[in-house]
């Protein structure tokens, strides 16, 4: 009887660890499947003047991705420029300064609520904050929509990683009589460099292949980006989207397929250059 | 000197706000745009089927009932798979375990837009081809009662199904990653003293490691659902974009996001002013599943001695 049921649980044990391995190689299996893909369907269009030459209107032939690469990195870097001074500030006050923790406790649920917005509402704020003002769509318009979206992420990694720095580094500082903000920027943060700066690789890598924000505040041109402030800019993502959706033609689908794996690459080289660059230093909780 | 100080001290308590006045400032925003709308039809707009340019009729219901089932059919998919994922990544020797976990989180970094278009030009013909024909022409599940009405027999490929499955690769590696850092986080001498008394692996996951991390765990099916009911790209691509109250998962469908996406370009006057009201919509679902989160978070860790 005893031998049995020992059996019973060691067969639901194998069971069950069959199905664990049988998840992974699911998961892992899609990974391989998407990358797979893309890289095959996209491979046609690994020549250099895809790369060189700006998109054209639907059924002209020649196409390349060149003005939506360099206005996709305008854009990000925009968003980074407008993003990051003033995420880090409002990470350092919230694990530096403790003297309202109600209000701080409030901004952190604030923040949590803006890392789940859907995207696409950030891009219907941004619509009505600076798209209907201007009477123009812009790339500027797209950098602060993903300004938005970067802002809460930034944040609330730079609270944990310097929250992270051991408090005798601040107290020899300040006992030395150093002030308060020399402090938190000279020792602080500077020995929480590699945790900031991943936080802010990491959430670039992710808003590079946002697409929702930007199709109603950057949208799409065919011409090269010169007006950032002014005109629609090109961007890799909504381009992706116009030729694989709003197109019939294969050559459309194939530029379509460049582009997503030029993205793809773009998005998993930050991520992995970050990541091997800056291992990443476990919680302690 | 302390000048200075006080003074970066307001710089900083400033950039803090933002985030409380950007908050805010979406919820203002789209009450306002979506005013007229809500003027107009009420709370009808909530239950109401229609939509209807040319006669200025706007219904959410179609969006709402999208939105929901593909979230459903996406969480119901990868959760389980991200849990057991998630064990296996846990107990597998450091190598193989450190090159798994990184394999996932890569495949948490992809684009929401390149699984739109794998989803677009693989996956849907993949369904129409094999999987829907298997499904109705082979095992005939459409002539079961109750399965068949929830199947219907469509074969486009493009439909909820196909939306909630492209949905559920998407979020899996999310749910999985977050799993995987709690379960690492159990300190070894529970494990130890669990197989010591001779339980199994999974009798030990099951007593000593789901228990010891259950906040985290919710924590993260949670912000799967968030994610779920946000994608807009993934599933604009697969779901069909048909504006009417799906009958079967195989059917047509739209989403909020998607119907946002989808017409917001040529839309002006009242029905710019229901995709704003679609917009709140989705802004006040993901809301509340913000504030459940967090208040069972709250609620529990008290109770659990644990500091945040």
């Amino acid at each position: 009887m005893k031998q049995k049921k020992l059996f019973f649980r060691k067969f639901k044990d194998r069971l069950i660890r069959l199905f664990s391995a049988g998840a992974v190689l699911l998961a892992t299996g899609a990974m391989i499947w998407i990358l797979f893909t893309v890289f095959q369907k996209g491979r046609d269009c690994l020549n250099l003047s895809f790369f060189l030459h700006p998109s054209k209107p639907f059924g002209m032939a020649d196409g390349g991705i060149a003005n939506a690469l360099i206005g996709t990195v305008l854009i990000t870097l925009g968003a980074a420029v407008i993003a990051v001074p003033p995420a880090l500030l409002a990470g350092i006050y919230l694990s530096e300064y403790k003297d309202h923790q109600k209000f701080a406790s409030f901004l952190r649920f604030c923040a949590n609520v803006m890392m789940g917005m859907p995207s696409i509402l950030v891009g219907l704020f941004v619509y009505m904050l600076l798209v209907v003002p201007s009477g123009n769509f812009s790339g500027f318009a797209g950098s602060v929509a993903l300004a938005i979206i970067m802002f809460p992420v930034i944040m609330r990694t730079t609270e944990d990683m310097l929250s992270m720095v051991p408090y005798a580094l601040r107290e020899s500082a300040l006992a030395l009589g150093m002030t308060r903000t020399r402090t938190t920027l000279r020792i602080v943060c500077v020995s929480a460099k590699q945790g900031l700066l991943t936080g802010i690789l990491l959430s670039l890598s992710r808003v590079s292949g946002e697409t929702a924000p930007l199709l109603f505040t950057a949208m799409f041109a065919d011409t090269w980006p010169t007006a950032y402030f002014t005109e629609p800019t090109a961007n890799m993502p909504v381009l992706i989207t116009e030729y694989a959706t709003n197109s019939p033609f294969e050559s459309m689908h194939t530029a379509g397929w460049g582009a997503a794996m030029a993205v793809t690459i773009l998005v998993l080289a930050i991520n992995l250059v970050t990541r091997i660059l800056f291992r990443e230093k476990k919680h302690v909780r | 000197m302390l000048k200075t100080d006080s003074l970066f001290k307001t710089l900083c308590l400033a950039a803090a706000a933002l985030t409380a006045l950007l908050t805010l400032g979406f919820f203002v925003q789209l009450i306002l745009s979506s005013m007229p709308v809500w003027r107009e039809s009420g709370l009808h707009f909530l239950i109401s089927c229609e939509w209807d340019p040319a006669e200025q009729k706007f219904g959410a219901l179609p969006s709402i009932a999208g939105t929901l089932i593909t979230t459903f059919i996406a969480v119901i998919l990868a959760v389980p798979l991200a849990f057991a994922a998630a064990l296996f990544i846990t107990d597998a020797r450091p190598a193989i375990g450190t090159v798994l976990g990184h394999a996932i989180d890569l495949l948490a970094a992809i684009p929401s837009v390149i699984y739109g278009m794998f989803g677009l030009f693989v996956l849907a013909p993949v369904m129409q081809d094999h999987v829907q024909p298997f499904l109705i022409g082979t095992l005939k599940l459409n002539h079961v009662p109750l399965l068949g009405r929830l199947l219907g027999s469509e074969t486009s490929g493009f439909g909820l199904l196909t939306a909630g499955l492209i949905l559920s690769i998407m979020i899996l590696p999310y749910i999985c990653a977050i799993m995987r850092d709690v379960f690492i986080m159990t300190p070894p001498v529970l494990k130890e003293s669990a197989f010591g008394i001779g339980c199994t692996r999974w009798e030990t996951a099951k007593d000593i490691i789901v228990p010891f991390g259950i906040r985290s765990i919710l924590g993260g099916i949670f912000l799967g659902i968030g994610r779920a009911l946000g994608e807009t790209m993934a599933v604009l691509f697969v779901i069909g974009n048909v504006m009417k109250f799906p009958e079967n998962l195989f059917s047509g469908a739209t989403t909020i996001a998607g119907t946002i996406a989808n017409n917001f370009a040529e839309a002006d006057g009242m029905q710019k002013s229901a995709l704003f009201a679609l917009g709140l919509i989705l802004l006040f679902m993901s809301f509340c599943i913000q504030v459940i989160s967090q208040s069972y978070l709250k609620m529990t860790s008290s109770g659990r001695g644990e500091k945040k």
